[in-house]
């Protein structure tokens, strides 16, 4: 088991707090233009970081949870994320690409196939963060259900858990006919055997048949397997049920533990989780969020947080922990929090592209010197980066 | 005045005409293969490079279907890689309106657009069967007769939901703090018989407004669709007798959209084989059809139309005695071309006359009525007839479909398009950035 840390970067908009925007380096004209993502993924690239996410939603960027907020001093407007990662996969060689996809409303036949061809523009790099969708907002997009306004309700309560149980399930039976349409080609499935006319085996093309509670499909998938197999799942967890998610369905789970003792309370259930998914031998990472603020020193960098707040007329608050100081400083954190068992960090730049830049050209260096982090890519897939094996084909019979 | 040519490039894939067991013949799958076609297209000042949609592999007798290409990529995936690898060349993707929801094709258009620089293009197409609806969670098909109807409000909301954004909103004004100039940029609802929906849409205007927006059905209702709220149509129709009717036909049809004749181009399907003299292309092209239609082929092909497993049948033999089956088909599954078949009894009386009078077997037939090359020739016979086309109003332009991937499109584009350019009736530059400006549209106003 390697000791290096692994280290992704979450990319929204201008940056994480809403006013990064109106920062100095930043290119608030510039964020529905590809340019500005190339460069952005470019220089996590130059920081040999195992990946980039890029968020997404299927509505408009708000602060209300359960719907549109009428602001118009903060980002709004954003692109779809996958299209985003494709676009840039062309132009980068060795980071791994992982797109955000709402679960809740989207078909999982046209995501899988979507992720399939990222790992064939990306030469294997792809992953998909699996994304929920309480918002009745959102759900209006679609009209096709009606969901409780889950944020309002305290999480504590039946009512609430219920419902969540209920999405997440779903998100469950969503990755499960994911990873099956992945299957449904074998590798070898395409023959093109002059002799007998056939362009593929048909014995190697498998019928997925899923049944679950809220939707079935049929396959194969009409996109052959991809590169890695298995392009890379991941979740964003924060309690119970979907610590579950993370347990059963996927590669790499992010959470957000408030302090050292959190993060091995965290690790502990997700990795119970696994467990009880009869999944024990497998690897999932479980790697820390964490909101940065990054400067060369520590007062630079809380001032720039005091302005930013004054600027957005609240101070900053997030699901996950802010760390405002140095790189070093950083450094040691996630060295700290590693101990609990954590295997990596996605950290959310609080502003685009300063803290990208504290990250890779202040994080990095630092924690090469003490030899926790890699100094050039050893892999040329997403999974060959995360330690990953290529996973068997579940319907392959030799 | 002379026409103008417009000349696009469809990507190879899931049908007979493309030749996979050619030992020039690449990935239908792999990045790589599609960059090199971009480039030969780009080469070519082609208008757009052109995907096909199945969202079911097909089966033929309960089984999967495997003598011709099997499997292709995602549409928007592969489409917003190209963006990257490619600077003029619109970027056209057939989407289903069955069985996607507006909103999110509405964001996913908007999305393309903005990730090309105003490159994107929406072929609408209307596959309804409960077959391919087995992919899908909603498990949705429709009645045939519904999927115009289905069709015609999902591009009006689609519209509604790219017009929620004017193109003024976004002002990012780091001084005062404006971001939006407007808090409701955005907003729309929608309510009729398919989609029920409200909210607020979220991506900005794109470079174009909206994609350009393709129709490829065949039918009455398709046309009258077309002609409607279409700005392009890939036809079937690419001889010159049934170019000009079927162009006649639909651009007759726009006056009572008060829409101008130029306001829709007509660009049908086209293949073709260069040789360096008509000779020499007549031999390659009959190898060709070889290739495309091997006895195998020729019988599920005529299993199309019989909707019987005609698999005891000698392709080298006559046509079946036996009549069609009609009604369901239960056959071929997942294709269009069953889907547009209405009337299987008086194809087959057809055949049976064409075979009969040339002496023909099954398999000689089927090369006969399903594989012909649209331009086979040398370069310069090529480019007049293409250029005859045009003038005499048969179409707007061609969809190129080489039977070769990726290589396929070079030899048009290295011999012909400097024949027509020669001609003074094709561009040797992009004339505009957008995929509109390039087709010679009329730019979209700003939304009310
Ligand atoms: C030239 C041409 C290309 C087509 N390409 C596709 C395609 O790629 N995918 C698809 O699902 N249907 C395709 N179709 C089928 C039609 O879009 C439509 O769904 C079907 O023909 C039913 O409409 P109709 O009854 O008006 O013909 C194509 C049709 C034509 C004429």
């Amino acid at each position: 088991m390697s000791t290096h840390l692994h280290l992704a970067v979450a990319l929204d908009g201008a940056g994480w707090h809403p006013a990064a925007w109106r920062e100095p380096g930043a290119r608030p004209t510039e964020l529905l233009t590809p340019r500005y993502w190339v460069d952005l993924v470019q220089e996590a690239e130059r920081g040999l970081l195992d990946l980039v996410t890029i968020e997404d939603g299927l509505s408009l960027q708000s602060t209300d949870r359960s719907g549109p907020d009428g602001r118009t001093d903060q980002v709004r407007g954003r692109l779809d994320a996958v299209q985003v990662a494709a676009r840039v996969a062309p132009l980068t060689r060795s980071i791994g690409l992982v797109p955000t996809a709402v679960v809740t409303h989207t078909e999982p036949f046209h995501l899988s196939k979507a992720i399939a061809t990222l790992d064939y523009v990306s030469t294997g790099r792809a992953g998909v963060r699996v994304k929920v969708s309480g918002s009745p907002a959102e759900a209006a997009h679609f009209g096709r259900r009606t969901l409780p306004e889950l944020g309002s309700l305290d999480p504590a309560d039946p009512q609430t858990q219920a419902a969540l149980r209920e999405l997440f399930d779903e998100a469950a039976d969503w990755v499960e006919v994911l990873r099956r349409l992945w299957d449904s080609w074998e590798d070898d499935a395409e023959i093109r055997d002059v002799a007998t006319g056939r362009f593929v085996d048909r014995e190697k093309l498998h019928y997925i048949d899923f049944e679950g509670r809220s939707f079935s499909v049929k396959g194969p998938s009409i996109t052959p397997r991809p590169p890695q197999g298995q392009p890379v799942v991941a979740a964003l967890a924060h309690q119970a049920i979907p610590f579950e998610l993370v347990g059963r369905s996927a590669d790499l789970g992010f959470v957000t533990p408030a302090d050292r003792a959190d993060a091995g309370r965290v690790v502990g259930e997700v990795r119970a989780a696994q467990q009880a998914a009869g999944r024990a031998g497998e690897t999932v990472h479980v790697w820390g969020d964490l909101v940065v603020f990054l400067d060369d020193d520590a007062a630079t960098a809380r001032a720039r947080r005091e302005r930013l707040d004054e600027t957005a007329g609240a101070a900053y608050t997030s699901d996950a922990l802010v760390f405002t100081g140095t790189p070093a400083e950083l450094a040691d954190l996630l060295t700290d929090w590693a101990a609990a068992g954590l295997t990596g960090y996605r950290l959310r730049p609080a502003a685009l592209p300063h803290d990208l830049r504290q990250v890779t050209t202040g994080l990095v260096p630092e924690l090469q010197r003490r030899g926790l982090f890699r100094t050039a890519y050893e892999a040329d897939t997403l999974r060959g980066l995360l330690g990953l094996p290529r996973p068997a084909n579940r319907y392959a019979t030799v | 005045m002379t026409k103008q040519v417009h000349l696009a490039a469809h990507f190879p894939g899931v049908n007979n005409t493309t030749v996979w067991s050619d030992p020039a013949a690449g990935s239908h799958i792999e990045f790589g293969s599609f960059v090199r076609f971009a480039e030969a297209a780009e080469r070519g000042k082609f208008d757009f490079l052109f995907l096909a949609e199945g969202l079911r592999l097909r089966e033929q007798n309960g089984a999967i279907y495997d003598l011709d290409v099997v499997g292709r990529p995602d549409t928007f995936t592969v489409l917003a890689a190209l963006a990257a690898v490619t600077e003029h060349l619109g970027l056209a993707g057939t989407i289903n309106s069955t069985f996607n929801e507006p909103y999110e094709v509405a964001r996913q258009f908007a999305s393309l657009d903005h990730l090309s620089g105003g490159r994107a293009a929406w072929n609408v197409v209307t596959s309804w069967d409960a077959f391919t609806g087995e992919n899908f969670r909603r498990g949705g098909f429709l009645a045939q007769d519904q999927r115009y109807e289905r069709a015609r409000t999902f591009l009006q909301t689609v519209t509604e939901l790219l017009d929620s954004w004017r193109g003024d909103e976004v002002v990012a004004d780091q001084q005062s703090g404006v971001f939006l100039a407007d808090p409701d940029a955005g907003r729309f609802a929608h309510s009729d018989a398919h989609f029920d929906i409200a909210g607020r849409f979220d991506v900005p205007r794109s470079p174009q407004g909206r994609p350009v927006v393709f129709q490829a059905g065949d039918s009455e209702e398709g046309r009258e669709f077309a002609a409607s709220a279409a700005d392009a149509i890939f036809s079937r129709h690419g001889t010159k007798e049934a170019g000009q009717a079927f162009y006649t036909d639909v651009k007759g049809r726009l006056e009572k959209y008060g829409r101008r004749r130029e306001d829709l181009l007509i660009l049908p399907a086209a293949t073709f084989v260069i040789g360096d003299t008509d000779a020499e292309a007549a031999e390659l092209a009959a190898e060709v059809r070889k290739q495309q239609v091997s006895g195998q082929t020729a019988l599920r092909k005529l299993e199309e139309v019989w909707n019987r497993d005609l698999s005891g049948y000698d392709p080298d033999g006559p046509l079946p005695e036996v009549d069609p089956l009609v009604g369901e088909h239960t056959v071929a599954k997942g294709r269009a071309s069953v889907r547009m078949n209405r009337d299987p009894l008086a194809v087959a009386r057809d055949w049976r006359e064409q075979a009969e009078a040339k002496g023909l077997s099954i398999r000689e037939l089927m090369i006969e009525v399903s594989s012909r090359q649209n331009f086979i020739g040398s370069a310069a016979t090529v480019a007049e007839q293409i250029d005859d086309l045009v003038q005499s109003d048969a179409s707007d332009g061609f969809i190129l479909v080489p039977h070769l991937t990726p290589g396929g499109l070079d030899p048009f584009v290295d011999a012909v398009v400097p024949l027509l350019q020669e001609r003074g009736v094709y561009r040797t530059e992009y004339p505009g950035t957008t995929l509109r400006d390039n087709l010679g549209l009329p730019p979209l106003g700003a939304p009310a």
